[in-house]
């Protein structure tokens, strides 16, 4: 038995579609087979809210009079891309102002979801057709043209675990990381991931459409460092960060409780932004998939304290249940990003879809396959 | 009965064995949790104090007499809940275990009566959503 995306939009627009989260299927293939599954559910909702610092926003500010070519550009001192024409700029989630490295990009993306007014400051040269030389005035998201969010690199498949075994601690995008490994941090959804339910992405591809940060977004191309050769464990689940996904929508739909900025001390600013991914059971594999617990999830252990050295491996729920053995002493686990909220976008999703305003879309291009990274060599 | 209590110490009253007349005046029990000097200003100790509860209000009552502020921990340290997002990045260095998150609801948890005023949850927290009620 298959089904296809059609035969499962048909279902939603009757509201005759049986969708579950990516827990709930979990649960529920402890007793049944995948084909039972397959026979009982048409979509699986899965979902995370986590830090992602490749993220950011095209603003288009609209012209002044005289008009100006923004040739560099401030938003509430932040200093943010002036290379992006005249009058548009690309926030970048870690932009900051060194002297107040606590606010960057990604709190100006939030204060403008938020309804708040930007002070915008920026400068040109002065040209023919651009007379102006500085310009500064306040921005809402009422008073601009356009408000894309647009992450280049979000919702990773999988993500290795920190600890840290040197003798000093360790401020990092990973938390803070206690000496002689007094603690590890761990940063997937789990079970819940996305791209840990589809791990090959057969059913997300450029066109998916999503939950991205409380309205409807799209998978607009694979993310960046989109990594196919992490070695598979028992279960086909890629250990360490793999697959990542590149996401857009409009940011005048966004709710802050679905993103928001935030500082890693000593590290920077960074972003949680919150995405959910609705999974079409098309075949019984899918069902297979999607059935996926934490226990048959493992990644990495990797020691920030020590070059990023691979020093073990464990599963998600030896992390879910607060500690893990190594070298026989207990690590406390903590986790990065937001099980809760996760748990409560996976079910606004389901509701979308179960009432009928939200459809699934096929790929309109698969994702790559047989992806590496490179390293950055120095050859100057 | 165990309370926590932060007891400042100012300026030139370093000389007193105020802990040694907590034992031997009113049989009080105790840990020293933190102890913080700023030389020349003052002096800090959190102090878990174990007796029953006359003699722990004896005892407060008694340093309060010496000149020294006594207060209770559970408010020194501040969290807006409000604004809280259950990411957990706060338990990771949490180890007195006044914040936690776990199964079933995965919300954030804080228990100020297990705090130790360590303040290493207000460079945790992402948010920021953590304070003190004094400078260092």
């Amino acid at each position: 038995m298959s089904k296809t995306y059609e035969e499962i939009n048909d279902k939603i627009r009757k509201g005759k579609a049986v969708v579950l989260t990516a827990e709930e299927v979990s649960e529920m293939a402890r007793t049944m087979s995948a084909k039972e599954i397959l026979d009982r559910v048409d979509v699986v909702t899965t979902a995370t809210f986590g830090a992602m610092c490749s993220s950011g926003a095209f603003l288009n500010f609209g012209h002044a009079d005289p008009p100006i070519r923004m040739e560099r550009i401030e938003l509430n001192g932040v200093p943010v891309s002036g290379g992006l024409a005249a009058v548009d700029t690309y926030v970048g989630a870690t932009d900051c102002n060194p002297s107040n490295p606590k606010y960057g990009g990604a709190h100006i993306i939030e204060d403008l979801i938020a309804g708040k007014e930007v002070e915008l400051e920026a400068w040109g040269k002065g040209t023919d057709c651009y007379p102006r030389k500085h310009i500064r005035t306040s921005i809402s998201l009422d008073t601009i043209n356009e408000a894309i969010l647009c992450n280049p690199r979000n919702a990773y498949q999988n993500y290795n675990v920190a600890v840290n075994t040197s003798d000093r601690t360790l401020y990092t995008y990973m938390g803070t990381l206690l000496p002689h490994m007094k603690n590890a941090s761990y940063s997937s959804a789990g079970e819940l991931s996305p791209l840990l339910n589809d791990p090959e992405c057969r059913t997300i591809g450029l066109g998916t459409r999503i939950f991205l940060c409380g309205t409807q977004g799209y998978v607009v191309w694979n993310g960046t460092q989109f990594n196919c050769s992490k070695p598979l464990n028992d279960y086909g689940v890629p250990m360490g960060n793999a697959r990542t996904l590149a996401v857009m929508g409009e940011m005048r739909q966004m709710s802050t409780e679905y993103i928001r900025g935030a500082y890693f001390e000593k590290y920077g600013v960074t972003m949680y932004v919150g995405i959910g991914v609705p999974i079409p059971l098309l075949d019984e594999d899918m069902a297979a998939r999607v059935s996926i617990r934490n226990s048959q999830i493992d990644t990495f252990i990797e020691d920030y304290g020590n070059r990023g050295e691979i020093i073990g491996r464990t599963n998600y729920e030896q992390l879910r249940s607060g500690e893990f053995e190594f070298g026989g002493h207990k690590i406390h686990t903590a986790p990065l990003s937001s099980l809760d909220k996760a748990r409560r976008i996976a079910s606004v999703l389901k509701q979308w879809i179960s009432d009928g305003c939200f459809e699934l879309t096929a790929p309109v291009r698969p994702m790559p396959t047989g992806t590496s990274l490179k390293g950055l060599a120095e050859n100057m | 009965m165990v309370r926590k209590v932060v007891v400042t110490f100012p300026a030139g009253s370093a000389g007193r064995s105020l802990t040694y007349e907590l034992i031997k005046k009113f049989d009080i029990m105790f840990s020293i949790i933190k102890a913080d000097i700023d030389a020349g200003r003052r002096g800090k100790l959190v102090l878990e104090l174990d007796a029953d509860e006359d003699r722990i209000r004896k005892a407060i009552k008694y340093m309060e007499e010496s000149g020294v502020e006594v207060s209770p921990l559970e408010s020194k340290i501040k969290y807006d809940s409000t604004l809280c997002i259950s990411c957990g990045a706060c338990t990771s260095s949490c180890l007195s275990g006044a914040l936690s998150i776990k199964a079933p609801d995965w919300k954030l948890v804080f228990q100020p009566d297990k705090c130790i005023l360590c303040k290493l949850c207000l460079t945790a927290c992402p948010l920021r959503l953590f304070s003190t009620e004094f400078a260092d």
